[in-house]
């Protein structure tokens, strides 16, 4: 499937950035189409409660 | 007095926080700060340090923002609160500028062509192993900068993304340029037909800025993480990114840059490389040379010689070894008997500080027949690890990326003042001569990094000065003419400053070399 990246060497990249903030602000610097996305852990950080939640969904 | 305050059910990323503590920290009347989500680690920091050791953030959760500072009255913690107001309203008014989604879903519903993720969200909790696997099943690329993923969690992830023909760049890769446009940290390189892929950060950074600087110039560069090539990753993803250069029209040569990897893993990728039929550069730094030879491809003596080697190969020329200098060896000489000539007999070791990993351990590569022993957090010889991170001892190198120095701390390449007051802390050790120094730039670096390093490197100068000698500053800058800070522009700050800056991080190397011989 390597030749799927073949594909991408062609296309336009467009970001969507999660976590360091200072990241997502060097694409818009450089007008690279780019999304922050304004990422909280599941649950609060609560890793029993997050792996409950992954059960349930 | 030691005073806190918890807001429940807020969270700011790590490296805003961090940065919002050192800013607060710098506060007159402020012995301690910290500035954080309540999660184990901060709760750890808050607990080990005798200046803070606050009971009330003790108490606190994940989900639970902190501000706890140790200050000399109420006013100090007035302007301590104040402070970190005026910080998140920077925050805050950024965000009601953009729309920020709060999911992935949403991210792709705003930008629907979005076809590559940036993630540095926590690694532990398996928060970004979530994140990248959600990604690859939109069918988007993935950098994981995150570290603290672990190895099954790196080998599902990279199964998923060859299966699905992805890049699963990363965990703990840091570079990466893919269609010109740089990530993470990375340089602003020309476009050209010398494509990489590498396992390392910084020799990622120092191949492709030193490529620009000779006139050459990049298709891709690929980055995989640095345990791709290990046994238990089997190369999955050097495999893969290696195999897309080779049938990338625009890639003319290949160049490839990692620690010596698992022997098995190395035989395959380089008899794939040898298949693929373009010219390969192989850079594994510290590596036996034999076996890609042996394939008909060639080796690189340093991070520099592969970048020599590829463009010469890009421009239809034989490549030649380097292992010199770029000065003539006169002038070399002159260098180094002009430095050493107000040394004291005391002063007879080095003391590498570096913020990049592989040119550091590039650097213990190149200097350790010459000093036997580099005592170091990322040694290379079984005993020379160093038993305190704070106290040098004899030839020493740092890696201030390293996990012991990065605990609660953003990277040195975006807060570069830990290493900065090292400098000065050798500067003041009579047994010093010379302390072997990088800056690196480029996106995703700090935005000034020559300002606080000049800065110490003038203060050790002038130490050294009053107690009657000199100490040697070598320098070397990662990063090309086009990224923000400019490379011209950041020698000749640290040049003003005092230190002999060098092309390249060999040939700091070998003048380092030069001037510890003529001190034995």
């Amino acid at each position: 499937m390597a030749g799927k990246l073949n594909e991408l060497f062609k296309k336009k990249i467009q970001i969507v950035n999660f976590g360091i903030q200072s990241f997502y602000n060097d694409n818009k610097k450089q007008n690279i189409p780019s999304v922050h996305v304004d990422w909280k852990p599941v649950a609060g950080g609560n890793q029993e409660l997050a792996n409950l939640l992954d059960d349930l969904l | 007095m030691v005073k806190a305050q918890i807001t429940p059910g807020a969270y700011y990323d790590s490296v805003s926080l961090m940065i919002i503590s050192n800013a607060v920290k710098k506060l007159d009347g402020v012995t301690e700060a910290l500035v954080g989500m309540g999660t184990d680690l901060n709760r750890e920091l808050n607990r080990n340090n005798p200046n803070l050791n606050s009971p009330e953030v003790e108490k606190t959760t994940p989900n639970d923002f902190f501000v706890a500072a140790n200050v000399r009255d109420e006013e100090v913690w007035k302007a301590v609160l104040a402070k970190v107001e005026e910080k998140l309203n920077e925050k805050k008014e950024d965000a009601a500028s953009n729309y920020y989604p709060a999911s992935l879903d949403g991210a792709i519903k705003a930008q629907p062509g979005t076809n590559m993720a940036v993630v540095s969200v926590p690694g532990k909790g398996g928060h970004a192993y979530s994140v990248a696997k959600d990604c690859l099943k939109h069918d988007i690329n993935v950098m994981l900068f995150s570290d603290n993923v672990t190895i099954e969690e790196e080998k599902e992830l990279k199964e998923m993304a060859v299966e699905k023909g992805l890049l699963m760049m990363g965990p703990d890769c840091g570079t990466a340029i893919v269609n010109h446009v740089p990530l993470a940290f990375a340089n602003v390189v020309r476009p050209g037909n010398i494509g990489m892929v590498c396992a390392s950060g910084t020799g990622t950074q120092e191949v492709s800025s030193i490529i620009d600087s000779l006139g050459g110039g990049v298709s891709q560069v690929l980055g995989t993480g640095g345990r791709d090539l290990k046994k238990d990753i089997g190369g999955l993803m050097f495999k893969h990114c290696l195999k897309a250069l080779i049938d990338d029209p625009e890639t003319k040569v290949i160049v490839l840059v990692s620690k010596p990897p698992y022997p098995a893993v190395q035989t395959e990728v380089l008899k794939m490389a040898k298949e693929g039929g373009k010219p390969t550069v192989v850079c594994f730094i510290g590596g036996d040379p034999k076996e890609p030879e042996s394939m008909g491809l060639i080796s690189a003596v340093s991070l520099e010689d592969a970048a020599r080697k590829a463009v010469a190969l890009s421009k239809g020329e034989k490549p030649v070894t380097f292992d010199g200098f770029d000065m003539s060896d006169a002038e070399v000489n002159k260098l180094v008997d002009d430095a050493v000539k107000n040394l004291k007999p005391t002063q007879k070791y080095m003391r590498a500080l570096y913020t990049g990993g592989t040119i550091c351990d590039e650097s213990m590569k190149y200097l350790l027949s010459t000093c036997g022993h580099i005592y170091s957090n990322i040694p290379l010889q079984d005993g020379d690890k160093l038993p305190n991170k704070d106290v040098s001892k004899e030839h020493t190198a740092l890696d201030f990326g390293d996990d012991e120095f990065t605990v609660g701390r953003p990277h040195p390449m975006i807060d570069p003042s830990l290493r900065a007051e090292r400098v000065i802390k050798e500067a003041n050790d009579d047994t010093c001569a010379v302390i072997l120094v990088d800056c690196v730039i480029g996106y995703g670096s700090h935005e000034d990094p020559a300002a606080d390093l000049s800065d110490a490197i003038k203060k050790g100068k002038e130490a050294a000065k009053k107690a009657g000698r000199d100490v040697i500053v070598v320098a070397t800058v990662c990063g090309t003419e086009g990224d923000p800070q400019g490379l011209s522009k950041t020698r000749d700050t640290l040049k003003e400053a005092g230190a002999i800056v060098m092309p390249t991080n060999a040939q700091a190397c070998r003048l380092v070399k030069k001037i510890i011989d003529k001190l034995k």
